[in-house]
């Protein structure tokens, strides 16, 4: 195959979505017949009936790019930026609604590992219909097999219904098969966030082997650090606009940028929530700070305090926070479900949840707060990049903390015993 | 798929898109003979009668009509035994009935296919009416056992049975491709398919017998394709005289749901996973 112009150029892309009633965008037949019946009868009797405006949605906003073959490029971006749409309008899933993508060659998309898995069929015969679903041909799946199986480690339990795998087996074996597809173009979505830490390492492996092959790879993903090592070239999406175009390490920097801007905004402001919301609170302002110390800022192996203001109070809240480096990678997360009898529940307390951390065992550098606030059984609202804080060095149980994240991310309390 | 690679332009389809073309359903072949397997095999293997219930289902159904229909209410059948005749109705309607309402269902009961993958969506409906031809060639070749063992010997319409089951698997898709594209924009259809295929039962001579209906209606009649493919099978199998013109007339309308039904469905396709 020899390079004949780039592998993805697109022209003034876009894409609308049509938000229905409800938030549904389906109907029901007799709510439709009702509606034109009504409308009809309206008409007859010479009333002007205003239709129903249709709220609408650019998820995409006339994307001009190109992508030249073999390049890996990264999408970065907030919830809803348009990452995924671009990624179906390139998988031919959806069309857009104005201009258009010129692609050449084969495409194969991992937008959902698994899609497409028949709960009733053992491991074999899903190997087989999911490589055909992903576009590869039988004669490719028969060549690729073994090697399929021996990716995902399920040998064993190849002749067994995937009704009856794990769930950590049953991803494994649609990493594998999608892993082992031959395209020419790879859309990948967030998948690699998926199995356990060694199956990850091997999936990570795998991709940086498919890019290196001077395929065509087009990576979405939350954890920053992989883009990094896979890509090349990032591409920057806000509100379904390009907004960076630029080597990845760039782009990444502009990204953490504009997420650093939004958690200095006031939060209310924000639209980029958690879509799964019901929003009978909302997270008003996140804050970490140090006794006596500036917000922001605060002391490896001192006392922490993390707050959530938020706009109501109601009965049995409950609050997850996840740590994330300024790489994106999940150093902890902090969820009050997991209780501890030291935790308190307190009448005076407002409409505010206080996460105290007795010592900062994070490495000094930049964090990331990811909040998500539950009640009654919901997520009442969830923002990423709530608000940043910084880590200065200090002393973590006595002894001087690493200085940088060179030297891992968290301390751990510890006693060595030496030869004198 | 191999040698150099093309390029597809993706944009906003107007008029004819490519999605029903034929280079592009050949492209996917492979997709088409997985999704059909697939359906034939997770049919066999989650009912615990596995292969008994392509013929539990007529036979079942036969001798329910037979005690109330042909003994009680005194309808005559066709070609001479009641039950033969009901028996040789309910084997292609049976088909039908199962093709049409599972393949009315079957894009909303693959959403995550349809919402994830691109590949031609017609595959899925497509996909149930190829698979239901195992039951029906396992209940055909049910009913020839049967009629033989009344020492009966079927006629040379046996040779026209593969015509009549397209018949029955062309009307099935043409409506159930465009009853599963309703169904993503309006729910409530997949409960006015049972009620309709209810209805077409009763338009349908399975029950009773086709010459009931007088002379200057059958043509009318045969505009349902079942008429068609009912009469065919009981020529087949009790020897009654040929239908040709019911034949004729039955596969034109057939061929006409068919084509009403892709043209919607291929209009309907490009929103499926926006709607979804």
């Amino acid at each position: 195959m020899s390079p004949t112009g780039p592998a993805i150029a697109a022209s003034e892309l876009s894409k609308q979505y049509t938000l229905g009633v409800g938030r549904r965008g389906y109907d029901t037949l007799r709510e439709t017949i009702a509606r034109v019946g009504r409308r009809s009868v309206d008409r007859l009797s010479g009333q002007r009936t205003s239709r129903e405006p249709r709220e609408t949605l650019w998820a995409l906003r006339e994307l001009t790019f190109t992508i030249e073959q073999g390049e890996a490029v990264g999408l970065i971006g907030h919830n809803g930026a348009g990452k995924t749409t671009l990624l179906k309008i390139l998988s031919r899933i959806t069309e857009p609604t104005s201009g258009w993508a010129d692609v050449t060659g084969r495409v194969g998309s991992l937008l959902e590992v698994g899609t497409g898995f028949h709960p009733e069929l053992t491991g074999r015969e899903n190997v087989f219909l999911n490589g055909a679903i992903l576009g590869m041909r039988r004669e490719e799946i028969r060549r690729r097999f073994d090697e399929i199986v021996a990716f995902a480690e399920i040998e064993r339990f190849l002749d067994t219904p995937v009704k009856r795998y794990s769930s950590g087996m049953s991803v494994r074996l649609a990493f594998a098969v999608a892993a082992h597809l031959e395209p020419e173009i790879l859309l990948v979505d967030e998948v690699l966030a998926v199995g356990d830490a060694a199956f990850q390492r091997k999936s990570l492996g795998k991709m940086n082997e498919v890019a290196r092959e001077g395929r065509t790879v087009v990576f979405v993903s939350h954890n920053l650090a992989i883009i990094q090592a896979l890509c090349r070239r990032g591409i920057v999406l806000e509100h379904g606009r390009v907004v960076a175009d630029a080597p990845a390490r760039e782009a990444i920097d502009r990204y953490l940028r504009t997420l650093e801007q939004a958690a200095a905004a006031d939060l209310l402001q924000r639209t980029d929530r958690d879509p799964r919301s019901w929003h009978d609170t909302r997270i008003r302002a996140v804050d970490v700070t140090a006794p006596g110390g500036h917000s922001g800022v605060v002391i490896g192996g001192r006392p922490a305090t993390i707050a959530v203001d938020l706009t109501e109070e109601l009965p049995g809240m409950d609050c997850r926070l996840a740590i994330v480096d300024s790489l994106g990678q999940l150093v902890t997360t902090l969820d009050s479900e997991l209780s501890s009898p030291a935790d308190r529940r307190e009448r005076e307390l407002g409409p505010r949840i206080e996460c105290e951390l007795p010592a900062v065992a994070f490495v000094p550098g930049r964090y990331r707060i990811d909040v998500v606030v539950r009640a009654k059984q919901q997520i009442q609202d969830g923002l990423q990049a709530a608000a940043f804080f910084d880590v200065e060095p200090g002393v973590f149980d006595g002894r001087p903390m690493a200085a940088s994240s060179g030297d891992g991310i968290v301390a751990a309390p510890h006693v060595w015993r030496l030869p004198e | 798929m191999s040698g150099y690679p093309e390029t597809v332009r993706l944009q906003r389809t107007r008029g004819f898109g490519r999605t029903l073309s034929p280079s592009e359903l050949w492209r996917y072949r492979d997709v088409a003979a997985q999704i059909a397997w697939r359906d034939v095999k997770v049919r066999y293997r989650q009912t615990v009668l596995g292969a008994a219930w392509a013929i539990l289902q007529p036979v079942g159904t036969m001798v329910v009509f037979t005690i109330f229909f042909g003994h009680l209410a005194h309808v005559r059948g066709e070609g001479g035994s009641y039950a033969l005749s009901a028996l040789a109705a309910l084997v292609p309607w049976t088909y039908f009935q199962n093709a049409l309402m599972t393949g009315s269902d079957s894009l909303i009961s693959n959403v995550a296919l349809v919402s994830k993958i691109y590949f031609p969506r017609i595959f899925i409906p497509a996909g149930v009416a190829a698979a239901g031809l195992v039951d029906l060639v396992v209940g055909s070749a049910l009913l020839l056992v049967v009629v033989g063992a009344y020492g009966r010997a079927p006629s040379v319409g046996v040779a026209m049975l593969p015509v009549f089951a397209l018949i029955s698997a062309a009307t099935a898709l043409g409506v159930s491709s465009a009853a599963s594209a309703l169904s993503v924009r309006y729910r409530d259809v997949r409960f006015v398919v049972p009620f309709a295929v209810q209805l077409w039962l009763f338009v349908s001579p399975v029950a009773y017998p086709d010459s009931i209906v007088p002379e200057p209606w059958r043509t009318v009649y045969a505009l349902n394709p079942m008429v068609g493919v009912i009469e065919g099978y009981r020529w087949a199998a009790l020897g009654t005289p040929a239908p040709w013109a019911s034949i004729a007339i039955s596969a034109g309308a057939a061929l006409v749901l068919l084509v009403a039904g892709l043209v919607y469905f291929e209009r309907a396709e490009r929103n499926f996973a926006d709607v979804l």
